[in-house]
């Protein structure tokens, strides 16, 4: 986690002659979006289609904040996270019970329905041409205008949201989620009301979608309809998948700057980058599922049917140092 | 054989239970009876309905008719969750185990210390001290000891054999239902199974389906034996080997396969 963190530390001194510093922005921006998004799809196994919703509703909620009611910075983004986490707790109300496709379809659904309410709504929201006008203002004197100082106040937010984030999925919270996803029987058997689980989570990942979309509008000075539409609402699902979420705390992370950056690369080649693009990600889910980290994770591990005693071994573990059991002992 | 112990007040209790799938009954009136730190065995030939009759008794399906009562109290109507806590642990048939996490994690997770703490997102579920010596308690009862940090997909089946019912121990049962326990088991993990069972015996209320016979006939106190989704003979093992009725319930089904037994 510290590497990361120094990672995005010292991007700014690199971004410039890589590409630009915006881009290191919009990456942190979407990893907060991801990483709160696989609390759902990694770690409790809720495939939800519809998230781009509780993004765009952080935007919205950011600017109508800042522009009609207190102004400044802090209390708009809190509004936008905690705004979007109460969304997420009223849709998650109809949906912690339904399972499987159902679950899915109802999360599109939603979403779809969020989508259209921008557009009812377009004395507040702007409607098709956005809510525009959004401030980014300044901090302990450095103005956010700049891409540089903006950079290292979403770099802020994207530390205090992974730790919280690691926090979570290493809390008891993260293992009863855990265990719902591989069991949810089991989970009901050893006294846990899972639907209430899967509410809780369903409502903490739209307050993170919710903080990373106030963090976006903020970058782009607006909030627009775009990343609410149903396609978009895919590429969260893509990011997760492509890095690796089912695998690691950090497949997300990875996820997004495959995605955004590889948009940017393309996009300068050639003009039918939008067909190489979906290629490339068809290619990903078809020959990877389990995403890059996934596959990382498995190449180191030796193979075999033992490999964790191995791999024990290799990081010292003591469960090594038991022999296995006898072959005998195998179940007949 | 007969069992010196007077019979305690029933831990667990089923009255007129019943169960239909669409026009096939499953369970038609079933009155049974789980007495208090015994070990009770159901049996029954395949598709007496055995399996529905615990999921009846744990909640995960809802009765058509009939009352449930743990120590007197009633819980036809609870959510498995509930009854979990209630101390209506059990075990499953199918291996149910959450696979990608270790041994420890598995039975940590089902400790009621833990779950008291489920909502909680800060703490580090490591520091859960009294939650990991109990669930590290229960992985040496079960003879895991050692193997705390292994994944439970990586373990032999007889080993999450035996992880199945640490799950279930886990949760400070006041009765334990173990649906057949020894379900796919060599001779040896088998014998390593009965001692533990054996050794749980003496101190907590279990209720076992089993088909096999020397299992039941050795270990338990007390035997129903379901056939046919009714209650066809009750009382200790001794008199259940000898029942006509039972006898005729396991060599007909041997003799001439009965077209209406239908899934357990």
């Amino acid at each position: 986690m510290l590497g990361l963190f120094a990672l995005f530390l010292l991007l700014p001194a690199l971004l410039p002659r890589l590409g630009y510093t915006y881009l290191g922005t919009e990456v942190m921006i979407w990893a907060i979006f991801a990483l709160g998004y696989n609390l759902l799809l990694g770690y409790t196994g809720l495939p939800a289609f519809g998230h781009g919703a509780f993004f765009g509703i952080g935007g919205y909620l950011l600017g109508m904040t800042q522009k009609w009611v207190t102004g400044g910075l802090a209390l708009p983004l809190a509004a936008a996270a905690v705004g979007t986490l109460l969304c997420g707790a009223a849709v998650g109300l109809f949906v912690a019970r339904r399972r499987g496709i159902y679950f899915s379809l109802l999360t599109i659904a939603f979403g779809v329905m969020f989508w259209f309410m921008v557009f009812v709504f377009d004395a507040w929201t702007g409607g098709e041409d956005g809510l525009t006008g959004i401030n980014r203002l300044a901090l302990l004197g450095y103005p956010l205008r700049d891409n540089v100082p903006f950079y290292y106040f979403v770099y802020a937010w994207f530390v205090g949201a992974t730790v919280a984030l690691w926090r979570i999925v290493n809390s008891p919270f993260g293992q009863v989620i855990r265990a719902i996803r591989q069991s949810e029987s089991r989970a009901r058997a050893v006294g846990y009301d899972t639907a209430r689980y899967k509410w809780a989570v369903f409502a903490l990942s739209g307050g993170f979608a919710g903080l990373a979309g106030g963090l976006y509008a903020l970058a782009r000075f607006g909030a627009f309809p775009e990343p609410m539409s149903l396609a978009q609402s895919g590429n969260v699902v893509l990011m997760c998948l492509i890095g690796g979420g089912f695998a690691s705390f950090y497949g997300p992370v990875l996820g997004v700057v495959v995605f955004l950056v590889l948009r940017d690369v393309l996009s300068t080649l050639t003009d039918h980058w939008l067909l190489a693009y979906g290629l490339l990600f068809m290619g990903v889910i078809l020959f990877m599922p389990e995403g890059i980290l996934g596959v990382l994770r498995r190449l180191r591990q030796p193979a075999g049917f033992h490999d964790t005693a191995a791999a024990h071994a290799a990081r010292g573990d003591e469960a090594a140092t038991v022999p296995a059991p006898p072959g005998g002992e195998r179940g007949a | 054989m007969t069992d010196p112990r007077p019979a305690p007040a029933p831990a667990l209790e089923a009255r007129g239970l019943r169960k239909a799938f669409g026009g096939h009954v499953v369970l038609d009136g079933v009155d049974l009876a789980f007495g208090t730190g015994r070990l009770s065995a159901l049996i029954g030939p395949n598709g007496a309905g055995k399996t529905t009759c615990f999921n009846l008794l744990t909640g995960f399906l809802a009765a058509d008719g009939g009352e449930i009562r743990l120590k007197g109290e009633d819980v036809t109507r609870l959510p498995p969750y509930r009854r979990a806590r209630l101390g209506i642990c059990r075990s499953f048939q199918i291996l149910n185990l959450f696979d990608d996490d270790t041994v420890l994690e598995n039975v940590r997770v089902a400790v009621p210390a833990m779950r008291a703490r489920g909502f909680d997102c800060w703490t580090p579920a490591g520091v859960l001290s009294e939650a990991r010596d109990r669930a590290a308690r229960i992985v040496r009862l079960i003879g895991l000891a050692g193997r705390e940090r292994v994944a439970a997909r990586y373990l032999s089946y007889g080993q999450r054999r035996l992880l199945e019912i640490g799950v279930a121990l886990a949760g400070e049962p006041e009765v334990l239902l173990l649906d057949e326990p020894t379900s796919g088991l060599g001779v040896r993990p088998m014998e390593t199974l009965r001692e533990l069972v054996q050794q749980l015996s003496r101190r907590l209320t279990i209720v076992v389906i089993e088909h096999d016979m020397d299992f039941v006939l050795t270990l338990s106190d007390h035997v129903a034996v379901l056939h046919r989704g009714r209650v066809i003979a009750e009382g200790p093992p001794a008199a259940i080997r000898d029942h006509p009725e039972v006898r005729e319930a396991y060599l007909g089904r041997l003799g001439m396969p009965n077209p209406r037994e239908g899934r357990a």
